[in-house]
């Protein structure tokens, strides 16, 4: 005898919330959450576009206010960079939970067979995603602006940006959660994550500054990719530790 | 009970910086180098240690919270995070007025200094994180995450700035070097008042805090009926 619907539905919920078991289960639960923020994303454009206007409007702004020759902009390119990537991330970042409020969405995803952990892995690759479209426009824009051959040593500097690129996403996504119903959520949720931030945009601006002029990798630059590495590994393990505390208690 | 532990613990902690400030003051002669100003060692650095332990004691705290689900742990982890932050100010503040006359400057992105800022901020931002949410469970919740994630930050922010320094000259050096043995011993001597008096202060916040949560519960029946 087949069983109905509705203990269908409890037998797939079995298997979504133990990954160990069926991670095929978890997987494709998280990629639906990827396809679905995107999907979300690309049809309203809403924090994308104002992400993507805000990183060109301050790469603009910056070469007016300082005039950078091309020893400066070596000294500056990596921190003008992420400075850029770092408040564009944060308007992507903000939107990723606040927009399952209105028809309460999020308590709907959070009753939907999906356990917390594939919800936020989901949302934390569709931001990485989103977030590195926009860092690869505001590199082209960099390179335009700035006379910079960023395009030199591409894979390379690809690799330093989307390690830093998860960093921040993998951290903002969280709190991207935890600071969803708080009064003054825009504002909280850069003040937390910044100063948290810091070493991996401080390995981050090291690594990209000489990449994104197009100069080869320093052997003393290894450490700062160790420290990224470590970063990126130590807080995806966390989130995913706690997040289940933090969506639902 | 509780009153009287504090009152016992503060007492002690003015009794034992009484005596460590006799012997520092009277005792123990100028620093070679530096001069008077090197006492100023014996709050600095102890104050950092107390912040740092606090820190510390907050993260565990935070995680019995989300374990255990009882609100003394929270209560316990704001008034230890609390008391950590402004012994973490007064490192800042003693470091800077060090450094205004051994350097001659203010401020300056030593790897101590920054690292010591950046944990300060992370700190203040766990405290207006809790001013933003209003429902308790809520709020211990939330701000047990976000002290745990600081908590894994610190020392990886520590070793951070350190690396980062290291790649650019030194405004000035120090460290490496010894100290006399004496001073080394007022050092620890002096971490104990400071730590008596952190953990009067943590103690008079945590009842603070349990007695808030008392009234708001009241006010919340008050308006039920």
């Amino acid at each position: 005898m087949r069983a109905p619907a509705g203990e269908r539905a409890i037998d797939g919920e079995v298997g979504l919330r133990d990954g160990g078991r069926r991670p095929s289960g978890w997987l494709r639960a998280s990629l639906t959450v990827v396809v679905k923020d995107l999907r979300a994303e690309l049809r309203t454009k809403e924090a994308l576009n104002a992400s993507l206007a805000f990183s060109i409007v301050v790469l603009l702004l910056f070469s007016f206010a300082f005039e950078p020759s091309v020893e400066e902009t070596r000294a500056l390119g990596g921190g003008l960079l992420w400075l850029v990537f770092a408040f564009a991330g944060v308007l992507i970042l903000n939107r990723s939970f606040a927009r399952e409020l209105p028809n309460d969405c999020l308590d709907g995803l959070l009753a939907s067979p999906l356990s917390p952990a594939a919800l936020y892995a989901g949302k934390a690759v569709a931001n990485f995603l989103l977030l590195m479209a926009v860092e690869l426009v505001g590199l082209a824009v960099f390179g335009v602006f700035y006379n910079a051959a960023w395009t030199g040593r591409f894979w390379p500097l690809m690799g330093v940006v989307a390690m830093g690129t998860w960093a921040m996403t993998a951290v903002g996504t969280l709190f991207s959660a935890l600071t969803v119903n708080l009064r003054l959520r825009e504002l909280m949720l850069p003040l937390l994550v910044y100063p948290l931030l810091v070493p991996a945009l401080l390995a981050a601006i090291q690594l990209t500054g000489p990449l994104a002029l197009g100069q080869p990798f320093a052997s003393d630059m290894i450490v700062w990719l160790r420290l990224l590495a470590a970063f990126d590994v130590i807080f995806t393990a966390l989130a995913l530790a706690l997040i289940d505390a933090v969506l639902v208690g | 009970m509780r009153e009287k532990v504090i009152i016992v613990l503060s007492g002690l902690a003015a009794l034992v910086l009484a005596h460590n400030l006799y012997v520092m003051l009277l005792v123990l002669p100028d620093e070679a180098a530096q001069g008077a100003i090197f006492r100023i060692i014996f709050f600095h650095v102890p104050a950092a240690w107390t912040a740092l332990l606090g820190f510390l004691a907050a993260a565990v705290a935070s995680a019995f919270y989300l374990a255990r689900k009882n609100l003394r742990y929270d209560a316990f982890a704001v008034a230890v995070t609390e008391t950590a932050l402004a012994f973490a100010a007064a490192n800042l503040a003693t470091g800077m007025i060090w450094g205004r006359i051994i350097w001659g400057i203010w401020w300056t992105w030593d790897p101590r200094l920054t690292s010591m800022l950046v944990c300060w901020l992370l700190y203040a931002g766990y405290l207006m994180l809790r001013r933003a949410v209003e429902d308790p469970t809520q709020r211990a919740r939330i701000a047990a995450v976000f002290s745990i994630f600081a908590c894994v930050d610190v020392p990886i922010v520590f070793f951070s700035i350190r690396w980062w320094r290291t790649q650019h000259p030194q405004p000035v050096v120090w460290g490496g070097g010894s100290m006399d043995p004496a001073y080394w011993n007022m050092l620890f001597a002096n971490w104990a008042p400071l730590l008596l008096l952190g953990a009067a202060l943590a103690a008079i916040r945590m009842r603070q805090e349990e007695q808030q949560r008392r009234l708001e519960a009241l006010r919340r029946q008050a308006h039920a009926w």
